[in-house]
């Protein structure tokens, strides 16, 4: 009895091994959300520099990759080692070798199939989807935004009260010329004819005291918020936005080609400075792209001549010299910040401090980065306890029901930030 | 309780009024006198004020550049440090160690806990040795005569005149001091082969030669054993300072810190017997101390020697504790240890035959792991020094060594130079002997180089360049090997090549590269060897009857004893501020250079010193040679003895050492070995020239407060444990006596998270101020300079006091006497307390300093106005105000070159503000290292783990006396060293009871020597002190 049980068993087993077998050697691309979503961070982390799914970048639109290129086992080996794979003499590689200008792609060595598949399936995912209208379009025709009440009849009601007003000085006049003419036909003594054409002449009216006094405190309360508004913006630099040596623009970087901020800036999931990118991380795509969008090859070849790049021969001199860009961001130096602690543990995004970065063709402070700024956020700001063990014991501790913001775990502390 | 007198200097014990009058002052009134001329200059100042307020306004703010790498290195980022394994040598002395590297810059050492040699300890040298790097004094670039050149046209005159030598094989000298370099013996060993006449000649300005002969005598070999301390029950030192600066200080340190700890489990600690003239850190620390004069050393040694074996006619009766420390020795043979500091050979050889006696050999001292810290050979080098004055020598190239300044017969020497054809110095700086050599060969600091190191027998450890060389400085190793005509002349790869040819082969297994990264990123490497132990062999009656004709029991006249400090060593270092304002751990002297003289011989001189360090200048005749010194009355002094520091009156040196004391090495007496002790024909005469020294001794005193050091007698501790629990000072509240900490105006704090305490072991601190110096590393701490010491505004957060103790009466001067004779020691580091309920918090004007919610508290600098409220409301005194803007102000120049020259500020750490004038600053628990640590645990998505923050103070403690950590986590080292139990208490959530875990301030400490330093004023502090314990006999507490 227990045989002839464990028969059907030993050929469901075998029948499940070859499946999955089957499955592992055919390497499907997965379709779960999990995997898309996986795909999807690796993919803006490390790909999009070079590709777009639907768009050709500086590699090819990868849109159809698994249909286009000869087998999923082959698009896992080229990931990982290109060299290799063009160095085989594959044609499909050496074609794309040449048709890119002998360019070859970054190695991900370290990548396991699970991780090149997600990439894939997010690829997939990517390309199944119909072009959505740029946002944008659909909301064109409403004009003015924003809550309360909206712009346009702001300026009805402004305009209608200037011209109630404009018409009330007419009525007013009409009614003293109107006062004026009726007691001229009584009988009026000097004295009350005086009153009534007094002459106020301009003279009459800058020496009057009260005239006086209102110029004078006019006067003085301007300088005096003047000064006041001077005293406090000593120091803050909000929208301070100079002129670089390198007419970057991350209106094209950031924006149109969307390239993940933490490519360049590597740091700021790591440590205290963001970091400006060093030349050689522009190389990893200027070695081919030779001509910008905006200012041809004008700025471009500053960064060759940064780190010592022939582009006629495309090889390094070895001469190099440092850009010196104008820091925009300027803390004062009793001021410790830690990008890693807002960015890697806080999970905020760049762009919360940096504004809209991806629109700006040349940087800009966009903050106040005063103290005043800092602590606000602190108070409105919910811990990123998610997935963060090091939060345990204080989410536990805190007894509220209220969430746990920074403020709560001493984040308006003075030696949080100054020591 | 502990009720002993404590004092902290003489003018304490003697109630001087100057010292009464200033005692309960945090902010002393010296009538120091700060221009107080109005009309003119306050004009011009007020002008000035509102021109700059005015252009302020108007103005934008400075253009700041920030500029990246071009090639960004994959390891190194902007604001992360980087760790690299090295090596610190300085003559002989060797330290493993770790760099820490910002941005490029080393800016802090900490010891490499990878060594079996120094196993993560440092020294205060060690520590500050990070300052020198950025030294101004040193060379630019090499020199010809007292010109800068260039490397092309040095090596060819270099070339030219070596070749003239050669040619007409005529002599060349290498004068070096110790070489620990395996790598850069072979280099040299390549220049002797181009040049046969060459020999090397090795000498050390504090020379242990006396060691290494006797050793060839009774061993049998020319060595100098490694000591065990830690395995040492009994330990008897005559005149050996190993705590302090004999021979490997750090090393010994650590293992004599072993041995002195208590727990709850470990109930028995060593016992230390010093016999010693001057107080050393040694005799400070030390169970049973007896001072003798230098002319006893000998005959002290000997009659130990007749006492164990129960032979021999030499000897001195009446030496006190040495009969019992002769039993002791005896009772724990193979337990046992006795080193002394002397150089005479005759000494060495009693101590090895005691030593032998007492089974130390294979137990203690281990002669088949021997040290190659001194290697210096006096005879040679006096040979040396004899062949220059007469012109037999054509050549010599002075190897990273001084010894125009730091060798007794240095003058002779620095005049012999000059008709000497060819002269070089590799020194980093112009000292005195590379100033008269023709040529200088500037060398890299080690921190730039390439190098190994072997300090024991099959111990190795590797030296890498922190920073990209900042000079255009060359490797001393390198020129040599240019000099030889090498083809490839690369350091690193003769390094990688004798490494490759003498460890690789024989390791096998692994590819070169991987066994040589291994071993840089290890920084040690260790052979196994079979070991070779030696047997003694010596002759002792033929050395104790040569030393029954030196010494002598009773010598009438002074004797001078020529010791090196802790701090400055040798004097290689002399113009490291750090090292300067450092104060010396027994004299707590800075910035001056002084001759220690007993009390009662002081009296007789009629030698004053007064509360505040006023004195008199000495002349002191020794060899036929006089300087001329201040005089400091030191308790503990052997009567009739003056103790000299060697390492002063350097001449050519920078800013910071210029004119400070006198060069004391011409009074070393010549011999067969060096003699640090002169016993006959010196003379001390009184001048009267006043003179001030810089002491911090009794500055920050506590006035009539009882409770600060406790200590108690082992066997006291151990038949009652609980001893300061049950007299601990009480307060009276409305009904009863209760312990202070019961009541409270205060509400206390929640600490949630972390709650943050210090330990510091008062029994394994040895005081040596590695601790100090490490805090000034890390913190930035402002240096300065002697006036402002003087002026009591020195700026360490961090001090560590010395009090002294007698059990005599102090009625009148003689009592006195009787009290300074012989007092005991102990030391307290002091820094800021944390306390939970802070008196400065409250009196703040400005809540410029705060709680934190993880029990720290917090200075804010930047909102500091500069009452000074907090100082004066601190029980502990251990704020510091900022007196002057000690950055970027010339009159700092040479004190602080770190915050006012351009070289110097790369040393500071970026992760602390440089303080401004007006404000004050404190210890912060080193705030930046807690917070980089909950960030790392944060970034990691994890819980924080034990030891992962450790402050600098706790990092450059080699004996582990201060232990920091978080509190309220049971599983923390510093929860358990201390004892601490988890407490419950009762809440109210949401109308039903429940039981909470405890996170107040109240933490339950259960070690019986755990007390915090003025407990009975409720501050309630989050550092704890452990009772110090001496291992002394019950009885003689009461002697």
């Amino acid at each position: 009895m227990k045989k002839r049980l464990s028969r059907p068993v030993t050929i469901l087993t075998l029948a499940l091994a070859f499946f999955f077998n089957l499955s592992l050697f055919a390497q499907e691309i997965p379709t779960d959300e999990a995997a898309i979503k996986a795909g999807e961070a690796l993919f803006n982390g490390n790909c999009k520099s070079c590709h777009r799914v639907k768009q050709k970048l500086v590699g090819p639109a990868l849109a159809g990759v698994e249909d286009r290129a000869p087998s999923v086992a082959w698009i896992l080996g080229w990931v990982r080692n290109p060299a290799k794979v063009i160095a085989s003499g594959d044609p499909y590689a050496v074609k794309i070798y040449e048709e890119y200008n002998k360019s070859q792609m970054t190695a991900f060595t370290n990548y396991t199939d699970e991780q090149i598949l997600s990439i894939l399936a997010y690829v997939k995912a990517e390309a199944s989807k119909v072009d959505a209208p740029p946002p944008g379009t659909t909301t064109a025709d409403n004009t003015g935004g924003g809550a309360g009440i909206p712009s346009g009849y702001l300026n009805a009601i402004l305009i209608g009260l200037v011209v109630i007003l404009v018409l009330l000085l007419i009525i007013l006049s009409l009614i003293i010329n109107a006062l004026k003419k009726y007691l001229d036909q009584k009988d009026l003594t000097e004295d009350e004819k005086e009153v009534v054409h007094s002459k106020y002449t301009f003279n009459t009216i800058v020496k009057s005291s009260g005239f006086i006094f209102i110029v004078i405190f006019l006067v003085a309360s301007i300088t005096f918020k003047n000064v006041i508004d001077g005293l406090y913006s000593i120091g803050i630099q909000q929208n301070y936005q100079p002129k670089q040596p390198i007419a970057f623009s991350h209106k094209i970087h950031a924006g149109q080609y969307e390239i993940e901020c933490r490519y360049c800036h590597t740091g700021a999931l790591k440590g205290k400075q963001a970091n400006i990118p060093s030349a050689n991380i522009c190389m990893n795509c200027h070695s081919q792209i030779r001509e910008g969008t905006n200012t041809g090859t004008t700025e471009i070849s500053k960064i060759y001549a940064a780190i010592g790049f022939d582009p006629a021969t495309g090889s390094y001199t070895g001469k190099q010299k440092p850009i010196e860009w104008v820091r925009i961001h300027n803390l004062p130096d009793l001021a410790y910040f830690n990008h890693a602690q807002h960015n890697n543990v806080g999970g905020i995004e760049c762009q919360t401090c940096h504004g809209p970065i991806e629109e700006m063709d040349v940087v800009k402070q966009y903050s106040l980065l005063t103290m005043g700024w800092c602590i606000d956020c602190h108070r409105k700001t919910d811990v990123n306890t998610k997935g963060n063990e090091y939060y345990d014991k204080l989410l536990e501790l805190h007894n509220s029901k209220k969430a746990l913001k920074v403020e709560d775990i001493g984040g308006l502390e003075c030696a949080k930030c100054h020591y | 309780m502990t009720t002993k007198t404590y004092w902290k200097g003489l003018p304490q014990l003697k109630n001087d009024p100057k010292f009464v009058k200033n005692a309960d002052k945090e902010f002393v009134d010296l009538g120091v006198q700060e221009d107080a001329g109005h009309s003119r200059r306050d004009f011009l100042k007020m002008m000035g004020f509102s021109v700059a307020a005015a252009s302020l306004a108007a103005c934008e703010a400075p253009i700041r550049k920030a500029i990246p790498y071009v090639s960004k290195p994959l390891d190194a980022d902007p604001g992360i440090p980087n760790y690299y394994a090295s090596t610190y040598i300085n003559g002989g002395d060797y330290c493993s160690i770790v760099v820490k590297v910002r941005d490029g810059r080393p800016i802090k050492i900490d010891g490499n806990s990878l060594s079996k040699v120094t196993m993560g300890g440092t020294s205060a040298q060690v520590e500050a040795s990070v300052l020198s790097l950025y030294d101004n004094f040193r060379l630019r670039g090499p020199r010809v005569g007292e010109k800068l050149s260039d490397w092309e046209t040095i090596d060819k005159e270099i070339l030219t005149k070596l070749n003239e030598i050669a040619a007409k094989g005529g002599q060349i000298r290498i004068v070096s001091n110790t070489i620990l370099s395996p790598s850069t013996k072979a280099a040299i060993e390549k220049f002797k082969s181009k040049y046969p006449t060459t020999k090397v000649v090795q000498y050390d300005p504090i020379s242990y030669y006396g060691i290494t002969k006797a050793n060839q005598e009774s061993l049998g070999a020319a060595i100098i054993p490694s000591y065990d301390f830690s395995k040492a029950k009994v330990i008897v030192s005559v005149g050996a300072d190993f705590l302090g600066t004999w021979l490997s200080p750090i090393e010994f340190t650590k293992q004599f810190a072993v041995n002195r700890e208590i727990t709850a489990e470990k109930k028995e600690m060593s016992r230390l017997y010093a016999f010693e003239s001057n107080l050393s850190l040694t005799g400070a620390n030390a169970d049973y101390r007896t001072a003798i004069k230098p002319s006893q050393e000998g005959l002290v040694v000997a009659q130990l020697y007749k006492l164990i074996s129960g032979s021999g006619s030499t000897g001195i009766d009446g030496i006190k504790y040495l009969e019992k420390a002769a039993a002791e020795l005896k009772a724990n043979a193979g337990k046992a240890l006795v080193v002394s500091g002397s150089n005479d050979k005759n000494v060495q050889v009693v101590v090895n035959a005691i030593n032998n006696l007492l089974g130390s050999y294979g137990t203690t001292i281990n002669t088949s792991s021997p040290v190659n810290f001194r290697q210096g050979n006096d005879e040679e080098m006096t040979a040396f020094v004899a062949e220059a004055t007469s012109g037999k020598v054509d050549g010599v190239i002075f190897f990273n060594c001084n010894p125009v300044y730091d060798h007794p017969q240095g003058a002779e020497l620095g005049k012999a130079l000059k008709g000497i054809a060819l002269t070089v110095s590799t020194s980093t700086t112009p000292d005195e002997t590379a100033s008269s050599s023709g040529y200088i060969a500037a060398d890299h600091h080690y921190l730039e180089s390439w190098n190994d190191a072997e300090p024991k027998l099959n111990s190795f450890s590797l030296s890498q360049p922190a920073i990209t060389p900042i000079f255009k400085t060359r490797q001393a190793q390198e020129s040599f090997l240019v000099w030889a005509g090498e083809a490839n002349t690369d350091y690193f790869t003769f390094v990688q090549e004798y490494w490759r040819s003498r460890f690789f082969a024989a390791s096998g297994g692994l590819d070169f590269q991987s066994f040589w990264d291994k071993c840089l990123y290890d920084g040690v490497f260790e052979v196994t060897a079979t070991p070779t132990s030696l047997s003694f062999n010596g002759n002792v009656d033929s050395a104790l009857s040569a030393i029954a004709s030196t010494y002598s029991a009773s010598n009438s006249g002074f004797e001078l004893v020529l010791y090196e400090t802790c701090g400055l060593g040798t004097g290689s270092q002399a113009n490291n501020p750090l090292l300067q304002e450092l104060p010396d751990p027994i004299t707590k002297a800075t910035w001056d250079h002084y001759v220690t003289i007993s009390l009662s011989d002081a009296t007789e001189l009629g030698i004053d010193n007064d509360a505040e360090g006023r004195t008199q200048l000495v002349n002191i005749t020794a060899n036929g040679k006089t300087i001329t010194v201040a005089a400091l009355v030191q308790p503990g002094q052997a009567k009739g003895t003056l103790g000299v520091a060697l390492g002063y009156g350097r001449t050519q040196v920078g800013l910071v050492g210029k004119e400070i004391g006198a060069n004391a090495y011409p009074l070393l007496s010549l011999g067969e070995s060096l003699g640090y002790n002169v016993t006959s024909g010196v003379k001390i005469e009184k001048t009267e020239t006043p003179f001030q020294i810089a002491q911090t001794q009794i500055h920050q005193t506590y006035m009539g407060r009882a409770n600060v050091v406790q200590e108690s007698v082992l066997a006291d501790y151990l038949s009652n444990p609980q001893e300061w629990n049950d007299k601990a000072p009480k307060v009276t509240s409305w009904d009863k006596k209760v312990l202070p900490g019961t009541l409270s105006l205060w509400k206390g704090h929640d600490y949630k998270n972390h709650h943050w305490g210090m330990a510091v072991d008062l029994n394994t601190c040895t005081g040596c101020g590695s601790c100090v110096v490490a805090c000034n590393v890390e913190n930035n701490v402002a240096l300065v300079g002697k006036q402002e010491v003087i002026n009591r505004r020195e700026m360490h957060w961090l001090r560590i006091d010395r009090y002294y103790s007698s059990e005599a009466e102090v009625d009148d001067f003689i009592g006195m006497e009787k009290a300074s004779d012989n007092p005991e020691v102990v030391f307290q580091p002091m820094m800021c307390q944390h306390c939970n309920n802070a008196p400065c918090e409250t009196v703040c004007p400005v809540a410029a300093t705060t709680h934190s919610t993880e029990g720290l508290n917090q200075m804010t600098y930047n909102r500091c106005i500069g009452t000074r409220y907090c100082a004066n409301n601190c029980p502990y005194k251990v704020r510091r105000f900022n007196w002057f803007k000690y950055h970027d102000n010339n009159q700092f120049l040479n004190a602080n070159p770190a915050m006012n020259t351009d070289l110097g500020r790369m040393v500071l750490n970026p992760d602390v503000t440089v303080r401004s004038r007006g404000v004050m600053e404190k210890c912060s628990f080193c705030v930046q290292r807690i917070q980089s640590g909950k960030l790392t645990a944060k970034k990691e998505r994890r819980t924080m783990k034990d030891g992962e923050v450790v402050t600098a103070c706790q990092a450059a403690c080699s004996t582990g006396a201060i232990l920091f950590g978080d509190m309220n986590d049971p599983e923390s080292k510093i929860s358990k060293v201390l004892g601490i139990e988890t407490q419950y208490k009762e809440v109210e959530i949401d109308g039903k009871k429940e039981t909470v875990i405890d996170y107040g301030i109240d933490k339950k400490v259960t070690n019986p020597r755990a007390y915090r330093v003025l407990e009975e004023i409720g501050v309630k502090p989050n550092i704890f002190y452990l009772t110090k314990i001496r291992n002394k006999d019950k009885e003689s507490n009461n002697a």
